[in-house]
């Protein structure tokens, strides 16, 4: 009988430390968050072993292939990078002027109330899924590229390789402004915030020496917040690489490099999202799946360089021009 | 300095100061130009069959997405199940307990973990979930959402947590509790309006995910056979009959996109409302 003491009293002061628990709230804490560096490791880690096949085969080739021949297994990342970078330029070509004209209106010259309520409906837009812009970009967008917009680019730049050849209302084009319209909501909101950390002596002093309102914001404000402001488009550039519903309803799929904006091309996210449940052999699969890892790859990096930029700003301003 | 300059000066600050505004309108504009579309393209199209009714046959007009609303409905509840403890823990984990270089590292890869394109996270849980048993299923689609959902709470459980006031534990800590006691009894109750807020915003950004789904949860023209089988939901849904060449399913698809709109976007009023509320008490 004695010999069961040590075992219950062993369990006794297991359950008397629960009962303190403060130890077992923390151990309990610590693993979920080392469960998200676990998964987040383990998430690499499928992405590199699975990609082996095609790692193995293609080597860096793949970046400069631009043959993607499932028939033959010859497959090359090419068209898809050029597609991917290619429409998030162009978004960012219109989301940046608009996002930072609009942070601008909301952090220097709204009213406070004004500021919040439309801030909030920016938070809103953010907010609607990726396929409902797919959904309006297929029935609005691509019509709307097709009879108006396009020939009336045409008209004026059609001079330029950049919008020379067929018109289809799918493209490069297509997707790059339902990306903006994406993106913008999150330039702005950062930008905004950036803006409102900008200490307001700054504004005061421009505006004592007798500039303008405007001269004040531009030559003073936005360069104080510039490194912020660059945060700000690195966020939106990454989350413009890893879009992919809207973008592959209206990019118009095909695995080509064209200068041309109008013509239809793919991105590494589309032709993931349209191929993987039909990938039939097991390089074909591994080939999608070292694309998924690029992309995680360009947006790793492009956030942790967005996150360094903001915090820098947030702590200590960035250097007047 | 010269008269027409300073006229110069003063149209340039009228001219620009006029863009920031119409820029501005311009992107609300946009928000009600959606809200508009869906509404006057997808309202007419929203009946009872459309919530009560299965897919109809390719060809044959009518039918509904009830199956693709359970299913959505279905994968959320997998998301929040495996998703929201970990980040809740995670957040508490952050706010009260972490240490300088660990809390650094959780944090920084808790962003990483944010900014992956949700179709990455769609490949991942096909290896770890899709691959082992060969076939597709509503598991999977849950574990691509629930690692969706985690890092959205836990940033936002740390935030709120770190916002309720330091004399609240040191006055529950004077009294004899202990740290697990304080933080369940007094922290955790003063910031719950946050943390619910941050949960429900979680939820209601994975409930509009599509990519992620694609090749995890599928998709099913019928009610699901259980969770280990294909399962339908409304974003895929929505994007396979907007793709689709027919026009009876072009409509369905976007009386989907309102009813998923609107789900949405009332998730997130009503996240903001339990904030407002949890502050004015």
């Amino acid at each position: 009988m004695t010999r069961e003491v040590p075992p219950k009293s062993g369990l006794r002061a297991f359950v008397d430390k629960l009962k303190g628990g403060d130890e077992i709230a923390h151990l309990i804490t610590l693993t979920a968050a080392a469960g998200i560096i676990l998964i987040t490791s383990l998430l690499v880690l499928e992405l590199w072993r699975t990609s082996q096949l095609s790692r193995a085969k293609f080597g860096w080739m793949f970046f400069w292939t631009k043959v993607w021949d499932a028939n033959f297994d010859n497959f090359g990342a090419a068209p898809f990078i050029y597609g991917t970078l290619v429409t998030s330029a162009v978004a960012l070509a219109i989301a940046v002027p608009l996002g930072l004209a609009s942070a601008i209106f909301l952090s220097e010259l709204a009213p406070r109330r004004l500021s919040d309520i439309v801030s909030f409906l920016i938070d809103l837009l953010a907010a609607v899924p990726s396929v409902i812009y797919g959904l309006l970009g297929i029935f609005i967008v691509v019509p709307l590229m097709r009879t108006t917009l396009g020939p009336a680019l045409k008209k004026v730049l059609g001079f330029t390789p950049l919008f020379a050849g067929p018109n289809y209302g799918v493209g490069f084009l297509t997707a790059g402004i339902v990306l903006a319209i994406m993106v913008v909501p999150f330039i702005i909101s950062v930008s905004r915030e950036v803006l409102l950390s900008v200490p307001r002596e700054q504004r005061e002093a421009a505006l004592a020496m007798g500039a303008t309102r405007w001269e004040a914001t531009w030559q003073v404000v936005v360069p104080w917040a510039r490194t912020g402001i660059m945060g700000s488009v690195f966020l939106a550039l990454a989350r413009a690489l890893g879009e992919t519903m809207a973008v592959t309803m209206v990019i118009g799929n095909n695995p080509q490099i064209s200068a041309s904006l109008f013509a239809p091309g793919y991105t590494i996210a589309s032709v993931i999202a349209n191929e993987f449940t039909e990938a039939t052999g097991d390089l074909y699969l591994s080939a999608l799946i070292e694309l998924g890892l690029v992309l995680f790859l360009m947006t790793f990096i492009l956030n942790g360089l967005a996150r360094i930029l903001i915090v820098a700003t947030e702590r200590g301003g960035g250097r007047p021009a | 300095m010269s008269e027409p300059r300073i006229m110069w000066r003063k149209a340039v600050n009228a001219v620009m100061l006029t863009l920031t505004g119409v820029a501005a309108f311009g992107v609300v504009c946009v928000l009600f130009l959606i809200l508009g579309y869906l509404i006057f393209n997808g309202g007419h199209s929203l009946n009872l069959n459309f919530f009560t009714q299965l897919p109809k046959p390719v060809g044959e007009t009518g039918g509904g997405m009830a199956n693709a609303i359970v299913g959505s409905l279905k994968l959320l509840l997998l998301a929040a199940l495996m998703g929201l403890p970990v980040g809740l823990l995670a957040g508490i984990y952050l706010a009260e307990f972490g240490g300088k270089t660990f809390s650094f590292i959780v944090r920084y890869t808790t962003d990483l973990l944010n900014g992956v394109p949700s179709i990455v996270i769609g490949i991942f849980a096909y290896a770890l979930v899709v691959l082992p048993v060969k076939h597709f299923s509503a598991l999977a689609g849950g574990v691509a959402l629930g690692i969706m959902v985690i890092p959205i709470t836990v940033r936002s459980t740390e935030e709120f947590l770190r916002g309720v006031p330091n004399s609240m534990r040191e006055a529950a800590m004077a009294l004899g509790a202990s740290k697990w006691k304080t933080i369940v009894t007094v922290v955790l109750p003063a910031a719950s309006g946050g943390i619910l807020t941050g949960m429900l915003l979680a939820l209601a950004r994975v409930a509009g995910e599509t990519a992620p789904l694609l090749f995890t949860a599928f998709g099913n023209r019928y009610w699901g056979q259980g969770w280990g089988q294909p399962i339908a939901s409304l974003p895929v849904m929505i994007y396979t009959y907007a793709i689709s060449p027919y026009d009876d399913w072009h409509r369905q698809a976007w009386a989907a996109g309102l009813v998923l709109l609107m789900l949405v976007l009332l998730s997130n009023l009503g996240a903001r409302f339990i904030l407002a509320r949890s502050k004015a008490v």
